[in-house]
């Protein structure tokens, strides 16, 4: 019973909000976690990136040294992917994909809270390193002779911290997977599932395949650089390609993990700001499929230049090329979306118009790197440092700020300024293109990428300043966002269950922000864009499929916390092992500690509550 | 205020111009204006894909820019629900088609290009004799420099790569600590020096380099090799066969050639004694040295690689290499006397075999 009570709005200490927070296994409390841990992230790996570009700005510059230049971009990159991009989509996946589909919440509440401590703690490991070591400086991509070769603790940081991190990010996949299998509500058959959950789905079976071999890539390094092993020593009969081959296993169908929930973003946020559904829905669906799968089939397109052979190169070119098939699919699906419709250009409205041209862009020079003797020319310079940013800033983040947008009201129950949302924009995008665009040229000019500082006389300085000018753009469109969200939580202005007024998937059809047992009755989907049906139908809210009954809730616990700290415990030990004659005791402390907290999950029973009618009654007219 | 916008446009127009016109880079280094038959292929390439996704950025603009000025809601009014169209098979069909054709067009010059320029058989040819028809050049990436083997001629240089225009140069790449990748832009794509495995590729050279600013084509390494991967740069020297063939022979006539302690030069005496350890000053022999062959030390066109090749520069790399390249294997010499020094770097400077 206290538990219920504790669950309806009432102050509450700060010692009481922190356990809550620090207990909860509650799908959109740990969505907003994973936001905050993310945001958190973005902000440093954005701070990176302009000190990369201050750096770049003149020739012969010395704002930083070389070896602090390359722990910069070695940190920007392996926090933008790992600690931001992914888990801000799994703050919107986790938030969202349960009311979506018409779930109480995700398959394994338990476990999905020890993914987020796991990312997080393993997150906060990597970046402890800039304060007690040196950050590592192989790059985010870490190749093993560098990676091998590089001296002090820093890559020690990068093996271990991803380690701890990416297995949070497996079991978020792994639940996420069960989630969407197991519980659709009535009615929500996979061909009626919104495109946000479908892409969730698919991402998550990436993740599935994708990070098992990055595990055992940071095993392999962990143990040569830790425990004398020579996985990629080659005087010992290692080799350092298997590194490369099995980091880019991992790190193809990373980018689609990464775009493919973006893409679900647009998806949603083109058909309900066009008024209408989605343009082939089925082709869309069939799309994202096919291009999970073909993302498996081409990494070794990271490759061309390492010396595998004409015919790897070219399986591997005609492989990368078809990849363009699916995703033109979907560019033109999305257009066909909103033409025939009735724009309205809200702030995500303007994310989603921005992207288009700006992913088609990113994508079309993806295709040219395809063709494998231009990339002989094009990989590792400054074009594929534009190609990549067009995709991910130019999907993936703008993707991330279009559902914050787009979804704020319902996650907060109110509304981000659409006036400083929209300066946001502009100054992002227009930011965007600047930094980018002409880096193409750069690197057709010859600039390869990493480089800390480049010569005055090779016809690189003026792109390179505006390069670093629309950088700054870039920064002052996330201070705005800053400003924006601290302004929109001091005001607090409540909206409704629809905000948008053209919701047509099932979070709009309850409260905002839904009640902690997300739906008083288990909704019955009757269709594709079930909130648009009820609603052409004059119907305000959904059509339940039970009558109310007791709801069944999962108990907080902190154990999932602890399990993590265990690990991270565990992590300094190994590093430190080798100087400190504390370390193997301290390695063994933390792994003894997370198999204890294990071991009292396994033995104690926690069969979680009941939320009974007459409460749930009772809150359901006291929001009414 | 038109008089105010006039002006802006003005502004645009010519900073779109002045990024146009500077697009192409610098001869020396750009991608754009290749100066050999790779680089030309793979610009072709370059082309042949920009203007076919060129054609498909057209459409999809096409589309997107009418869909918005069309169907806005603030010209359809408010209440205006629009059809719910679920999709059509037609029009899926033709744009899953078409791709494919593109694709199609782009995949076989690709394919045949993978295999033009993968294509080193030739590499181990001789001639009746036995000697080699074609010249093989041995490239070892090091932190932070290069050597260039011509194990035909029994030659090694470092830094400054020479080779003979209008034929197949073959080259084997290999790194000796970790990976690396020799690139030289405007001639042709690159090709990782791998730790484990020695990278066969060709490339030709059309254009004499003497015509340049600097009298040489810029090489980069491509791959992150550490604090100073920025500055591993190399230049090459492109030249007709005849003076090719002349640098070769006066190359063969170092042989031999070492610094004496004993010197009345007192240049020579002091670099025998503080730096022909690690530096040879004859260019005969073979590759695996640790530290740069310098037989061709003033023939150079960059001290290290990228600093402007003079006395002065000569003299600071010696008492403080770390602070020019940061992480580089050469030990500081700043216990050398200010007149050792000068001595070394006129010694050095007159390192020579081209005239």
């Amino acid at each position: 019973m206290t538990t219920v009570a504790n669950s309806v709005e009432q102050k509450k200490g700060f010692g009481a909000t922190l356990w809550d927070w620090l207990t909860t296994v509650d799908h959109k409390k740990i969505g907003i976690l994973y936001l905050i841990g993310g945001g958190f992230f973005f902000v440093l790996g954005g701070i990176e990136a302009l000190m990369i570009r201050l750096q770049l700005l003149i020739p012969n510059n010395d704002f930083v040294s070389a070896g602090f230049f390359n722990e910069l971009i070695t940190m920007h990159g392996t926090t933008m992917i790992f600690l931001a991009a992914m888990p801000l989509l799994f703050g919107f996946m986790n938030f969202i994909m349960p009311l979506q589909i018409g779930a109480r919440d995700v398959a394994f509440p338990f476990i999905n809270s020890l993914g987020f401590w796991m990312f997080f703690l393993g997150g906060l490991f990597l970046n402890l390193s800039w304060f007690l070591d040196a950050a590592p400086d192989a790059g985010w991509t870490s190749y093993a002779s560098l990676s091998i070769a590089s001296p002090g603790h820093g890559i020690d940081f990068y093996a271990i911290g991803l380690q701890i991190a990416g297995a949070g990010t497996l079991m978020g996949g792994i639940n996420f997977l069960i989630t969407i299998i197991n519980m659709r509500a009535p009615g929500m058959t996979y061909m009626r599932m919104p495109l946000f959950t479908w892409t969730t789905f698919i991402a998550s079976a990436l993740i599935l395949f994708a990070f098992p071999p990055l595990t055992i890539g940071l095993f392999f390094l962990t143990f040569d650089r830790m425990f004398g092993a020579n996985f990629f020593d080659h005087t010992m009969g290692g080799n350092t390609i298997i590194w490369e081959h099995i980091f880019w296993i991992f790190g193809h169908p990373e980018v689609y993990i990464l775009i493919l929930p973006a893409f679900g973003i647009f998806s949603e946020i083109f058909s309900t700001f066009s008024r209408k559904r989605l343009f082939g829905y089925s082709a869309m669906v069939f799309a994202t499929v096919l291009i999970g799968f073909l993302g498996f089939m081409v990494w070794a397109h990271h490759m061309f230049t390492v010396g595998l052979g004409p015919t790897a190169n070219a399986i591997f070119a005609v492989a990368t090329m078809a990849i363009a098939v699916p995703t033109g699919v979907k560019i033109f699906n999305w257009l066909l979306t909103i033409w025939g419709g009735s724009i309205k250009i809200t702030t995500p409205m303007l994310y989603a118009l921005g992207f288009i041209p700006s992913f088609v862009m990113g994508g079309v020079t993806g295709v040219q790197q395809g063709a494998a003797p231009l990339d002989y020319q094009l990989h590792d310079s400054y074009f594929i440092v534009a190609h990549f940013h067009y995709v991910i800033v130019g999907g993936v983040v703008l993707g991330i700020l279009a559902a914050t947008h787009y979804w704020w009201p319902k996650m907060f129950g109110t509304m981000l300024s659409e006036k400083l949302g929209k300066v946001t924009f502009w100054f992002f995008f227009i930011g965007f293109h600047m930094t980018f665009f002409l880096q193409h040229f750069l690197g057709l000019m010859g600039m390869p990428r990493r480089v800390w500082t480049f010569m005055d006389g090779q016809g690189w300085n003026l792109f390179n300043a505006i390069s670093t000018v629309g950088a700054i753009l870039m920064g002052i469109a996330t201070i705005v966002l800053i400003i924006n969200i601290i302004i929109t939580t001091a005001k607090n202005e409540r909206i409704g269950n629809d905000p948008w007024e053209d919701g047509r998937t099932l979070e709009w059809a309850i409260p905002s922000p839904p009640p902690f047992y997300n739906f008083a009755q288990t909704p019955l989907v009757r269709g594709l864009d079930t909130y648009w049906i009820e609603k052409q139908e004059g119907h305000n809210g959904y059509t339940a499929a039970e009558p109310v009954t007791d709801i069944h809730m999962p108990n907080g616990s902190i154990i999932p916390f602890f399990m993590t700290l265990g690990l991270f415990i565990a992590g300094f030990g190994a590093m430190y092992r080798i100087e400190h004659s504390w370390g193997l005791a301290v390695l063994i402390f933390g792994l003894a500690f997370t198999f204890l907290m294990m071991a009292i999950r396994s033995v104690k029973d926690d069969l979680g509550f009941y939320v009974t009618k007459e409460q749930i009654r009772r809150m359901e007219r006291g929001r009414n | 205020m038109m008089k105010g916008l006039k002006k802006w446009r003005l502004v645009t127009l010519l900073a779109a111009l002045t990024i146009i016109l500077s697009g192409c880079g610098e001869e020396y280094l750009s991608t754009l204006l290749p100066a050999g038959e790779v680089g030309q292929d793979q610009f072709f390439l370059l082309i042949l894909t920009t203007s076919i996704m060129i054609l498909v950025m057209a459409v999809v603009f096409t589309i997107y820019f009418i869909a918005l000025a069309k169907f806005r809601r603030s010209k359809l009014g408010d209440n205006h629900i629009p059809k719910q169209v679920e999709g059509s098979h037609k029009l899926e069909f033709i744009w899953t088609a078409i791709p494919i054709l593109l694709v199609i067009i782009m995949a076989v010059p690709t394919v045949y290009y993978t295999y033009k320029l993968g294509d080193v058989a030739a590499m181990e040819a001789t001639d009746e004799e036995g000697n080699p028809e074609n010249l093989v050049v041995n490239v070892t990436a090091k932190l932070y420099w290069w050597e260039f083997e011509y194990p035909e001629h029994g030659i090694v240089t470092s830094q400054e790569l020479v080779v003979p225009t209008g034929e197949k140069v073959y080259f084997n790449l290999i790194s000796s600590d970790v990976k690396h990748s020799f690139w030289i832009p405007a001639v042709g794509g690159k090709l990782d020096t791998n730790v484990e495995n020695v990278n066969k590729f060709y490339l030709t050279f059309d254009k004499e380099s003497k015509g340049l600013e600097d009298g040489v084509f810029y090489g980069k390494c491509a791959e992150l090799c550490g604090p100073s991967h920025a500055l591993m740069d190399f230049k090459v020297k492109s030249m007709n066969r005849e003076d090719f063939d002349n640098w070769v022979a006066a190359m063969k006539e170092t042989e031999g050639a070492t610094a004496s302690a004993d010197s009345a030069d007192a240049g020579e005496a002091a670099f025998a004694n503080s730096c022909l350890y690690c530096h040879a000053v004859s260019a005969v022999g073979t590759s695996g040295a640790s530290a740069p062959n310098l037989a061709t030390f003033g023939d150079r066109n960059r001290v290290a690689g990228f600093l402007e090749h003079d006395k002065q520069n000569t003299i600071d790399w010696i008492k403080d290499p770390q602070k020019y390249k940061p992480g580089n294997l050469m030990p500081a010499f700043d216990s050398l006397s200010d007149e050792d020094l000068d001595a070394i770097a006129d010694y050095l400077l007159e390192l020579k075999v081209e005239e």
